[in-house]
């Protein structure tokens, strides 16, 4: 199964409510494989062909103000049409999966695979003191793991969560072991459940209203202290990673998704040649696993960030290291994927030899 | 074992479907696989080729610059690919349309007319099929019986009359294929 595809299938076995799109290479198997599949037929669940990335966002954020599990999928230029849809959803907490498969930018650049949407993702694309919790799936398994999780965990926190994915994952197959279905929510889950949800005045409680709008500055001043409590939270109990020969290493590599796959190639190549390297890869971007970066400057002298960017995550993890070990950033852009072999030679000549 | 190939030529040669299932039977059969295609603008030039693995262990990188095994079916493909086979490794290609033989010394080197065979028997939509058998007589990483549970798993229900063909067409092709250089 594509990367793309098994997201889709995953998102229906979720027990997705409804998605919302509009196409775009290199993600359009997704909501081409949701109208193929007519999961209105097996679930109930709503796919929609939306007018444009704008009213598909707004969708979400309609359809999630009712408590139902909403969600969108786009790259890169259509993912910043939805930024303020986006805002808005934070800003009125609304939960709902989104999924940007990583295009090489800026503007409409190209259709091949990038990471250069890190920033746009992880400090906020549009405007306001808002975080989105940020998956970055490495692999098609994840691609299907990580919309099952992407939805509990924007309920959860009553937040969007972002699937943070590119066109190599999207487009290339694995083996991928999906879930059962699991049932869509009912009505009565969804009052339990969501009890801020609009889903009808009943006379045993108060109006829910569903808005990001606080005129009153004191009012919003509490309300951002309330998000910013939860984004807290979210870095106390959310930060996920995987670490891949660590123990004996030197040296290290961080890097997420397709670069997280290259490198390992590397870690291989590079030990083959006596250099003890590992890797560390966040799973969450968001909430970012700076703790355990730190921790690693114990032991390791230097710090390759691998990136399909001009140089992103690697500010996160120089806030990390705070200087302690060296941290020199290697990457490709506009849509080229580093090769293993230039990244070993990196890591020679910008950290064991610089 | 760790199987990592790239095959190449022409836009509707079949690449990327005898990728597919090569991946699908490795799948089948209990192995850990990646299929990587090119695409967009790449392919859009008339070109297209996919990286498959088939291993034991869980697969590192999709993406590879160099390979044990080259399928190769154009002359574009041999001037971009020639270079990228392990030393030691194999290059299969079909002299059908090539300029320039291969001319590396330190790989083995093999042949299969697989497109003047292909229109002989006249199984030219299995013309990728054939070059699959001559790639599986000389790494046979996957078994027959997988291969066919991988046609059934990749080729549409309505195409499955065509399995036997495709079963054909590879027996064809492990008859076919010819050393041109071995190492020893």
């Amino acid at each position: 199964m594509k990367g793309n595809e098994a997201f889709a299938e995953a998102a229906i076995r979720a027990g997705a409510d409804g998605y919302f799109g509009y196409p775009i290479t290199p993600q359009s198997e997704v909501m081409e494989y949701l109208m193929a599949e007519k999961p209105h037929e097996r679930t109930g669940m709503i796919v929609l062909q939306a007018e444009s990335e704008v009213a598909a966002i707004n969708m979400v954020y309609g359809g999630a103000a009712t408590g139902k599990r909403v969600m969108t999928s786009s790259s890169s230029p259509g993912i910043s049409l939805k930024q303020e849809g986006i805002s808005y959803l934070c800003g009125a907490e609304l939960p709902c999966l989104i999924m940007n498969a990583v295009r090489g930018g800026p503007g409409l650049g190209t259709i091949q695979p990038s990471q250069s949407d890190y920033f746009q993702s992880t400090k906020g694309g549009g405007h306001g003191d808002y975080r989105l919790l940020v998956l970055a799936p490495a692999s098609v398994q994840e691609m299907a793991d990580f919309a099952r999780l992407g939805f509990d965990l924007a309920f959860k926190y009553r937040n969007p969560v972002l699937v943070l994915s590119d066109g190599a994952i999207g487009q290339m197959m694995e083996k991928v072991y999906l879930d059962p279905q699991r049932p869509r929510f009912t009505d009565e889950e969804i009052k339990q459940n969501t009890p801020w949800a609009t889903t009808g005045k009943t006379p045993d409680r108060e109006r829910n209203i569903i808005t990001s709008l606080a005129l009153e500055s004191a009012k919003m001043e509490q309300h951002n202290i309330a998000l910013q409590a939860k984004y807290r939270q979210m870095e106390e109990e959310e930060v996920r990673y995987e670490k891949i020969g660590c123990d004996d290493a030197e040296y290290a590599f961080v890097a997420y998704g397709t670069s997280s796959r290259i490198c390992q190639k590397a870690i291989q190549l590079a030990r083959e040649q006596g250099i003890k390297v590992g890797l560390m890869r966040p799973i969450t971007l968001f909430p970012f696993p700076k703790k355990i970066i730190a921790q690693m400057t114990s032991r390791v002298k230097g710090i390759l960030v691998v990136e399909m960017s001009a140089g992103q995550m690697v500010e996160d993890v120089r806030l990390a290291v705070e200087g302690r070990v060296k941290v020199e950033h290697f990457g490709r852009f506009g849509g080229i994927i580093p090769s293993p072999v230039e990244v070993v030679e990196a890591l020679k000549k910008q950290i064991i030899g610089g | 074992m760790t199987e990592e190939i790239i095959i190449a030529g022409f836009g509707g040669q079949g690449v990327l479907s005898m990728g597919k299932i090569l991946a699908y039977s490795g799948v089948m059969q209990d192995k850990e696989v990646s299929w990587m295609p090119s695409y967009g603008p790449e392919m859009r030039g008339g070109t297209a080729n996919v990286t498959v693995i088939i291993s034991d262990e869980r697969i590192s990188s999709p993406i590879l610059n160099a390979y044990d095994t080259a399928i190769i079916l154009n002359q574009q493909s041999m001037d971009k690919f020639e270079s990228t086979v392990k030393p030691g490794g194999i290059l299969i290609y079909d002299p059908n349309g090539i300029t320039r033989h291969p001319e590396r010394k330190d790989i083995s080197i093999y042949s299969i007319e697989a497109a003047e065979k292909a229109g002989e028997l006249g199984l030219s939509k299995v013309f990728n099929m054939i070059v699959l058998g001559g790639f599986l007589k000389l790494k046979p990483i996957v078994s027959m019986e997988y291969i066919h549970k991988g046609l059934q798993k990749s080729l549409p229900a309505r195409h499955h009359v065509l399995i036997p063909e495709n079963e054909k067409a590879i027996e064809v092709g492990k008859e076919l294929i010819k050393a041109k250089q071995t190492l020893n």
